[in-house]
């Protein structure tokens, strides 16, 4: 066991764990962040993408003892009141099905949103490729980027 | 309250009526009796004095506030938001003003299942019932307090108003007096006519989202308690395999590790089987611990199976006489001899895994003789008495709390993993959460069965359809048919064909199978109306139009051999307005095609239109999709309704275009998404639409019959596009390169 401190959502976590102990864990099972979720265990599925030093990553495959002083943004501190433009596309458009893979679909979007705010069905598909999603809501997903786009833009963030 | 009690009572008795006709078998076999949730509720010995609660599932407290139990397990299918909105519609509330709450599992409920599209059928009526009566003594409470005549008041925005006068009381204000009051009888109430609907049929929001999209748990895996713990569980790799040793004091000297120890588990495949559990600290503790566990198991003779092996079987089984005859119309035999055109041609498809997006997991703690339990459940009915039955804790001693399920699809119908955990519980002085790995998930499924259709069809010199033969190979555990591994000899198009016959036999093997969404149907529908499509272009016939000849012109064909009553006009009706909203029949260049299906299954009667790309490099583009539904007389979210049906086809198109699990020495092959891929958003389509046609028919559910007939369209598009015709499933089996 090692202690770690991190830099979660604006704020300073301390987690006393084994060094090779997924990002993912230490969010679920110490922190009680419970947001991030377990899919495949392997990168392949998306469910645990967060964000460190803004930059989509799979926290199931993200050692903590290799986060250091990254800052870690999760669903739960994408914006602070929960009302991020996707947050609110999602729901104004009814996205979700089961819901368990919309947060990674949602962080993975809001990287391709700021560094493309007005992206094409294709670079949708491109961006939001790693990110399954079983229940089949892709179509809705496309239709909330592009909602988001327009609200960001409305909301000129 | 604005519901004329004449028309109103004639709606429902057509309702009633039409329950008992067509297609009601199986409706009257779903519907609850009459007033089962009334007969059985109690007002909560705990509601607040003051507290309006007419039934089980209304609460309304003097401040306003209204409480609407949502009894069904939510998987994704949305009836959590759904069904309380049938009974927000009848009582005259504010949608903004309710709150949802998850019911526990409770006999004051009903039935809680959530399989076979049953969720809105079973409860649509007898919820509007509830709403309607509660709305009923508010409007009775508001007249006494006034001292004016009940007809003098009607309800509308969580308020009763009294015309004449202008006042209103609001339902808070009303809560207290309202729960004085009788509840009145069924013949007093009136329900609100279809016409006047404000909340049913409009786009509403799945009541989660909020917590969904801001990472609020809600799921069963994110079921937290004081001094959890948490664990794994390995199962023999060979379905059904013993443990023989295993290293189990290196395993509990491991950092984090509380115990490991053996469980002897049943031989049922579909039930507990024998493992190895690991209890930890942490989930990471219990999974890197298990990377260390040595077990050697007995594999018993499932370790001989394989899926070459079975293919093997099944061509040789397809060359004797079926084991079982399901259908014999005319002389199949004769008739093909003396067709005009034959077609032969034999369709396969694989075991594959249902693969909800959350693995399985449980949660259970055992003290005093008792069990609570937090599960991801479809079906809390069936798990609670599992729990009774394997481990003879009384029932009312299984407490079961249903939490949001990711993703379902018919695997959370199983009470596997919850045998799992309430066993690994019973070992443990604490609550303890069991997590399946992905591996764990995807290698002990209760998996679709594969299966192989041998078919034989004939057309005459008319290019009618006079002859059909099929020997469908499935598979069995212990002579035990898998789930959606037995045939109808009703299933279509059995009844249409004058020549008809089915015959089957199975396979019998120790792989676990279960219902898999749409059971049966999503794989028949494929093999159908793909042979149809086949038969349809040997008598150079248009495919709708061989269809439409084939459906014939009567209103409705009853079961003859078990099957269920089909009701052909929906039918025909469906057929026609996907053709029409999707310009059938439209030309298009070669490497674009269309394709055309249809199928009933689950009371819902859908047609779809599938328009697509095919690249000379072989690369498929489904590009649009048109769906046409007959799902009766009322879509109660419309925005959910669309959702599923989406949702439904792109499930349909991943099954087609990538599922496929392997088997070898008795266990499955892949491992995680990377050797089992799924559909991911570039393949989806680039447009589905979704008609809904309304009908004068029983509502019914939606999770279901959207799925069977996108493979078979998009497969006779194919065909059309390319002339190359995909009868093995997935479609990485059949080269679609043209030049």
């Amino acid at each position: 066991m090692s202690k770690y401190t991190l830099h979660i959502n604006g704020e300073t976590r301390t987690v006393d764990v084994a060094p090779d102990t997924p990002l993912l864990w230490v969010l679920r099972d110490s922190l009680g962040l419970l947001g991030t979720k377990f899919g495949c265990g392997a990168g392949h599925c998306g469910a645990c993408t967060v964000h460190l030093n803004g930059v989509p990553t799979r926290a199931c495959m993200t050692p903590v003892s290799t986060v250091g002083r990254k800052q870690v943004t999760t669903i739960e501190g994408l914006d602070p009141k929960g009302n991020h433009p996707l947050q609110q596309a999602w729901q104004e458009l009814d996205v979700p099905q089961c819901g368990y893979c919309q947060a990674g679909q949602i962080l993975t979007a809001a990287v391709l949103l700021k560094e493309n705010p007005n992206p094409s069905d294709e670079e949708i598909d491109g961006a939001l490729a790693g990110n399954l999603c079983r229940c089949g809501t892709y179509l809705r997903i496309r239709e909330g980027i592009h909602k988001a786009a327009q609200l960001a833009k409305k909301g000129g963030k | 309250m604005s519901a004329s009690k004449l028309e109103n009572a004639g709606r429902r008795d057509f309702l009633r009526k039409s329950v008992l006709g067509g297609g009601g078998l199986v409706l009257g076999y779903y519907l609850q009796s009459a007033g089962s949730a009334f007969a059985q509720v109690a007002k909560p010995s705990a509601a607040p004095i003051g507290d309006f609660t007419p039934n089980a599932f209304i609460r309304i407290s003097s401040d306003g506030k209204v409480t609407l139990i949502s009894k069904q397990p939510e998987i994704g299918q949305g009836i959590k938001t759904s069904l309380p909105m049938v009974i927000a519609e009848e009582l005259e509330v504010n949608w903004k003003d309710v709150v949802i709450v998850q019911g526990d599992l409770n006999p004051a409920y009903g039935r809680q299942s959530a399989g076979g599209s049953t969720s809105t059928p079973t409860n649509y009526e007898e919820f509007h019932q509830l709403g309607a009566t509660a709305r009923t003594m508010l409007v009775q409470a508001a007249a006494l307090t006034w001292g004016v005549p009940v007809g003098d008041c009607h309800a509308a925005d969580s308020a009763v108003h009294h015309r004449p006068s202008k006042r209103k009381l609001g339902y808070g204000q009303l809560a207290a007096k309202a729960s004085t009051l009788p509840v009145p009888g069924k013949e007093v109430v009136v329900l609100k006519d279809s016409k006047d609907f404000k909340l049913l049929g409009k786009r509403i929001g799945g009541v989660d989202n909020p917590a969904v999209v801001t990472g609020k748990p809600l799921f069963g895996i994110d079921v937290q308690l004081p001094g959890l713990l948490y664990a794994v569980y390995e199962k023999s790799p060979a379905f059904g395999g013993k443990v023989v040793s295993a290293n189990l004091e290196a395993i509990k000297a491991l950092p984090g590790v509380r115990d490991a120890f053996v469980i002897e588990g049943t031989a049922n495949l579909n039930g507990l089987m024998p493992g190895v559990a690991i209890v930890a600290d942490s989930t990471w503790a219990a999974f890197s611990a298990r990377r260390q566990l040595k077990v050697t198991w007995d594999e018993g003779r499932v370790a001989q199976e394989s899926w070459a092996g079975f293919t093997a079987k099944a061509n040789e089984l397809a060359k004797k006489p079926g084991g079982q005859t399901l259908r014999r119309d005319g002389d199949a035999a004769k008739a093909l001899a003396g067709a005009a055109k034959v077609v032969e041609a034999a369709y396969s498809y694989p075991f594959i895994s249902h693969t909800s997006i959350e693995p399985q997991n449980c949660t259970a703690h055992v003290r005093d003789g008792a069990v609570e339990i937090w599960a991801p459940t479809q079906n809390p009915n069936a798990a609670q008495d599992a729990v009774t039955r394997l481990f003879g804790i009384p029932k009312e001693k299984v407490t079961l709390h249903i939490t949001r399920s990711g993703g379902g699809f018919g695997r959370r119908l199983a009470a596997d993993y919850v045998l799992e955990a309430v066993a690994i519980a019973q070992r443990v002085a604490a609550p303890v959460k069991l997590t399946w790995t992905r591996e764990d998930d995807l290698r002990h499924d209760h998996f679709r069965p594969g299966g192989f259709h041998f078919l034989k069809g004939g057309v005459d010199g008319a290019g009618k359809l006079v002859a059909w033969h099929n020997h469908f190979v499935t598979f069995a555990n212990d002579g035990k048919f898998g789930s959606g591994a037995s045939l109808s000899g009703d299933e279509f198009p059995g009844r249409w064909v004058e020549n008809c016959l089915l015959e089957q036999t199975a396979i019998d093997c120790g792989i676990p199978m279960g219902p898999w969404r749409a059971p049966g149907s999503c794989v028949f529908a494929w093999v159908f109306h793909s042979f149809i499509d086949e038969l349809a272009h040997a008598a150079g016939r248009d495919p709708l139009e061989f269809r439409l000849e084939l459906l014939g012109n009567r209103d409705e064909v009853a079961s003859t051999v078990g099957g269920l009553n089909y009701n052909v006009s929906r039918m025909r009706n469906v057929l026609k307005t996907a053709a029409d909203k999707a310009g059938w029949g439209k030309k298009l260049p070669r490497g674009r095609g269309q394709g055309i299906a249809f199928h009933f299954s689950h009371r819902g009667y859908i047609a779809q239109v599938a328009e697509v790309t095919v690249s000379k490099a072989g690369e498929l583009k489904v590009d649009r999709v048109v769906v046409a539904t007959d799902i009766g007389a009322q879509v109660v979210n419309l925005s959910g309704a669309e959702n599923q049906v989406q949702g439904s086809v792109v499930d349909g198109l991943g099954t087609l275009m990538f599922q496929e699990l392997n088997i070898e020495r008795g266990r499955i092959v892949q491992g995680n998404f990377n050797e089992y891929p799924m559909i991911r958003i570039p393949d989806a389509p680039t447009k589905i639409e979704v008609h809904f046609l309304k009908t004068d028919y029983p509502v019914t559910g939606l999770g279901e019959p959207a799925l069977p007939p996108l493979a078979p369209a998009v497969c006779n598009a194919i065909f059309a596009a390319t002339g190359k015709r995909v009868r093995q499933f997935p479609l990485s089996r059949t080269d679609l390169r043209w030049s």
